[in-house]
């Protein structure tokens, strides 16, 4: 007998790996527009308990995270966006990531009940069984409008803090959702228009794949004129005020103009400068939904001060 | 005989259990704390009327 490693442990995974498995920079989002929802809420919440609901918030949307790493394993292999992660890379199996992500979820959704409600909980438990089970295992590989409806489920968070706080869904946390899943089709068409290989060669219906780059630049500026009223209709709510109005206002107006210049671009003036205006409207994306949260953020602050809101 | 030999992969498996023992540390403090605020913020309505039953 030699002392030759029988198994490969250069690949056993760390800490991190188990980390990776929730997506954190998805979960940095969650964590975001979540602490708005519940924060901006016309009802006081323990800071302890704003905290602990936050945290279950973030590791339900890191479950449901980790059971679309299990399930989607092959088209990871195949996509350089992602090949490097834990389960396609053989540091952590796929069996190992279900166990994860469904412990994690339950765990959640039990704990969320507990810190705040019952409604909360609830809405967590159906955001995690939307991103798991419609988008990854239905939507997301049969049909090019997967973006579009599969966008709800990372809509809900603001939806679940504002319940946490409240006990109640409202229009203004309505708003919130409709604000974010009217956002992400032109967000993730605009990264799908610059990654053209990774979509295609994985299989993913993406609507660039099967309805052309034509169609998907019209579609972008479509949702981006959809966006610019719910935007500002969020405005006039409770939770709106003068200031967000200015800043949702000039952030629309740039987004629609990006949306514009997406729309009348040629295919090979693009290939030509790289992308360079799909790269930048993608870029803007990220900040116009921080922004647009920010700015509620803000308003609910001023309030508080006696000077901000309607 | 022990095994004496330092390798990576020790490091890495300490790093993995020093990571969940914190993360279950974290999860007995918060039970707590949320227990605290609980049983503090309790309703005196609800509390009366626990009483009498």
């Amino acid at each position: 007998m030699t002392d030759t490693s029988v198994f490969d442990h250069q690949n056993e995974a760390g800490f991190g790996d188990y980390i990776a498995l929730l997506k954190p920079r998805v979960m940095s989002l969650v964590v975001f527009t979540a602490l708005v929802g519940l924060l901006v809420a016309p009802v006081p919440v323990h800071p302890i308990v704003g905290f602990a609901s936050i945290l279950f918030i973030a590791i339900g949307a890191g479950a449901s995270g980790a059971l679309n790493m299990w399930y989607d394993a092959d088209i990871d292999r195949i996509m350089v966006r992602t090949n490097s992660r834990p389960v396609p890379a053989g540091k952590i199996t796929a069996g190992e990531a279900f166990a994860f992500g469904i412990a994690l979820s339950g765990i959640a959704v039990v704990m969320l009940a507990l810190a705040a409600n019952f409604l909360a909980a609830g809405l967590l438990a159906f955001t995690i069984f939307f991103y798991a089970v419609v988008y990854t295992m239905w939507l997301k590989r049969w049909t090019p409008q997967n973006i579009v409806i599969g966008g709800a489920a990372g809509a809900f968070p603001p939806m679940i803090g504002w319940a946490a706080a409240t006990g109640s869904i409202t229009i203004e946390s309505c708003l919130m959702f409709l604000l974010i899943f009217a956002w992400t089709p032109p967000h993730f068409w605009a990264l799908a228009l610059f990654m053209k290989e990774d979509y295609s060669n994985a299989g993913v219906p993406m609507l660039t794949v099967t309805h052309g780059r034509r169609v998907t630049r019209k579609h972008i500026l479509v949702y981006t004129i959809l966006l610019a009223p719910v935007a500002l209709g969020l405005g006039m709510t409770s939770i709106g005020g003068p200031f967000y109005m200015f800043a949702a206002l000039i952030m629309n107006l740039w987004f629609l103009k990006g949306a514009m210049d997406i729309q009348g671009r040629e295919e090979s003036a693009a290939q030509a400068d790289g992308y360079k205006a799909e790269k930048a409207f993608f870029r803007f994306s990220l900040y116009y939904l921080f922004l647009h949260f920010g700015a509620l953020l803000v308003e609910a602050t001023l309030r508080s001060y006696g000077v901000g809101g309607w | 005989m022990a095994i004496s030999k330092e390798h990576e992969i020790h490091s890495r498996r300490l790093g993995r259990n020093l990571g969940l023992g914190l993360v279950l540390v974290g999860f007995v403090a918060l039970v707590f704390g949320l227990t605290v605020v609980k049983v503090s913020n309790l309703d005196p309505g609800v509390v009366a009327s626990e009483v009498k039953n």
